[in-house]
């Protein structure tokens, strides 16, 4: 049995410890969390054992990885520790408040060789794994545009709150729902290198940011728009899509389905001419446990299987959720210009 | 219960295929009116349990259910706590401080009432009382013969094993409302195993069946095995997995498991309600 802790139990650390939890070859072997009621239902109601010092529960359990799904400006000293004590570990997005951070957390990752991953976990959902796969066959033809957005219902009333209303924290619409839109972006079509016209807009919360606006260019100098708002109610839940225009036609992407638009065949694809619309029901990967959406079980899968096989993770390295945390840098410095 | 359960996840813009069919559906019953016009179509058709979520909007129709009791005499409300969104974009603002303090009823911080003291106390069981009670008050005067937790939560205590959470749910809506508890789940082996581990036998689980193993965690034979071997009270849901199945495919397949004692599906147009109530009525 591999053995895990979780550190941080927030909405993402419950839900992370439920599938932790529920994994046939993982052993939940503790908690760590701050809150004296999340940790007293824990102790009342199961048997994982309970600790409010991550430290101190990293000393005392004999562990294979950590979760860290804390507060973003506890993920620096919190990853370098378990790095340090030789623990493979699991960290939520976004992956770091500072760049020259996580840049000594990648190379303490990677020099000790602990599988490491990050939260973004759109690229287990089967519809963005299509739609990457479908743009490298080269089905849409010379790229010439893409949109990549996010909007949903988590600010809709003017009041403060939680660390998710200080900037410094990483509190704001940035660093929490463009965060996915930009690493998708960055691993589906390419990464950004550079920002402008970046718009950081308050609509509900003071302080940070509920709306970000912008374009981004990529490496391979296709440019496109960022358009994320998480103050929008017409959006029951969060909702992310990519769309990526090509000489050839056009892909509309999000969590349920696929739409592609040719104006050529592709047999190869068994792609007519024209619309053909796919679902999640022909890409979703199975698990053997779900909650919330097969992606969250998917990504833990994942990095458990890396840590079983000895290998480093395919799917959100540290690297790869750094560059992420690079791009959001960008767009901070780009809209304080202005 | 009922062979045939109506569901509400079209009136809420839910559809597990597309996002774009949900906003039209979030759209076109955009009024009340329009939701209870559908449901009178179920009730013509013969269709007398509605099954949903405790949506906020549900509260309306109940007021307009009791401003008519002719009309509904013979129908029942199977509830669905909580509505999860509402407490999952709520703990992202909030916190998880923050959301017990708004929405457990009454002045948590008052030590004189029950929520002070269940708060400060960290009496947990009496939380959840409090907000189960929070969630039925809309429901006061309609049958509601079988009251559902959500899959979210059951699937959330479920693997975290704090299974006696679920049995301290189970014995309060016996008690307190009368009721048969139900459970939704997207991990029905797992649960059914759960819930007979602390002495739960038979229950209503209500989790998607559908011929190709859609949302069906651990993979369609052992969900097959439970139907076919286990003792418990089956409601199938995503009969249809999201559409990828035609009507009369999808119940047929159903109609493999004699234990199967509901089906729950939701529809917006006549025909469509009047076509999958047949089929239902057929094969089951």
């Amino acid at each position: 049995m591999i053995k895990g802790a979780i550190i941080g139990l927030g909405k993402m650390g419950l839900s992370h410890a439920a599938i932790v939890g529920a994994h046939p070859d993982v052993e939940l072997k503790a908690i760590c969390d701050t809150s004296s009621l999340v940790l007293d239902a824990f102790k009342k109601f199961s048997a994982v054992k309970t600790y409010n010092d991550y430290k101190y529960l990293i000393a005392n359990e004999a562990l294979d990885f950590v979760l860290i799904a804390t507060p973003t400006r506890f993920h620096y000293p919190m990853v370098k520790y378990a790095l340090e004590k030789g623990l493979h570990v699991f960290c939520e997005k976004p992956f770091s408040l500072n760049t020259h951070e996580g840049e000594e957390l990648v190379s303490i990752a990677n020099s000790k060789w602990l599988v490491n991953q990050v939260g973004y976990h759109n690229h287990f959902i089967g519809t963005f794994r299509e739609l990457k796969r479908l743009i490298q066959t080269g089905v849409l033809g010379e790229l010439v545009h893409f949109s990549g957005e996010a909007y949903g219902p988590v600010v809709t009333k003017e009041k403060g709150g939680t660390w998710r209303s200080v900037p410094e924290e990483g509190g704001g619409c940035l660093f929490d729902y463009a965060s996915h839109v930009l690493n998708l972006i960055q691993e589906i079509i390419g990464r950004p290198v550079k920002v402008s016209g970046s718009q950081l807009k308050s609509i509900y919360s003071k302080g940070v940011e509920d709306a970000v606006y912008g374009t981004l260019t990529l490496e391979n100098g296709l440019s496109g728009l960022l358009s994320v708002n998480w103050s929008d109610e017409t959006y029951r839940k969060m909702s992310t899509s990519i769309t990526v225009l090509g000489k050839n036609g056009k892909i509309i992407c999000d969590a349920t389905e696929i739409k592609i638009f040719l104006k050529e065949a592709a047999p190869k694809e068994g792609l007519e001419k024209g619309w053909t619309i796919k679902y999640i029901t022909d890409f979703a990967i199975p698990v053997n446990f779900y909650l919330r959406g097969e992606e969250y079980s998917a990504q833990i899968d994942h990095f458990i299987e890396c840590i079983k096989s000895k290998k480093q993770t395919s799917y959100n390295s540290f690297e790869q959720g750094l560059y992420t945390d690079k791009v959001i840098e960008m767009i901070i410095a780009d809209y304080k210009k202005q | 219960m009922d062979k045939v359960l109506f569901g509400d996840n079209q009136f809420f813009a839910v559809n597990h295929a597309s996002d774009e069919k949900a906003r039209a559906q979030s759209i076109r019953f955009k009024e009340d009116t329009a939701i209870i016009k559908v449901i009178d179509q179920a009730i013509d058709l013969g269709i007398n349990t509605f099954m949903c979520t405790t949506h906020d909007r549900i509260g309306n129709l109940c007021d307009h259910m009791r401003s008519n009791p002719s009309r509904y005499k013979d129908f029942n409300i199977y509830p669905c706590m909580p509505y999860a969104h509402k407490y999952a974009n709520a703990v992202t603002e909030l916190g998880i401080m923050g959301t017990i303090k708004q929405y457990v009823p009454g002045n948590i911080f008052g030590t004189f009432a029950k929520g002070g003291f269940a708060f400060l106390s960290k009496d947990f069981i009496s939380m959840m009382e409090l907000l189960i009670d929070a969630e039925m008050k809309m429901f006061k005067g309609i049958k509601t013969p079988v009251i559902f937790i959500q899959n979210v939560l059951v699937d959330m205590i479920l693997g975290l094993k704090m299974y006696e959470v679920l049995k301290e749910y189970d014995q309060y809506i016996r008690k307190k409302y009368h009721a048969e508890p139900g459970y939704i789940t997207m991990n029905m082996p797992a649960l059914l195993d759960a819930l007979n581990s602390i002495g739960i036998e038979n229950p209503i689980i209500c989790s998607s069946i559908n011929k190709i193993g859609f949302r069906m965690s651990g993979g369609i034979e052992i969900y097959e095995k439970y139907l076919n071997e286990k003792q418990f009270r089956p409601i199938a849901m995503q009969v249809l997995a999201a559409g990828a199945l035609r009507p009369k495919e999808a119940i047929e397949y159903l109609g493999k498991f004699p234990r199967i004692e509901s089906v729950l599906f939701g529809a917006s147009s006549k025909g469509h309600i009047q076509e999958t109530k047949e089929l239902i009525e057929q094969y089951l």
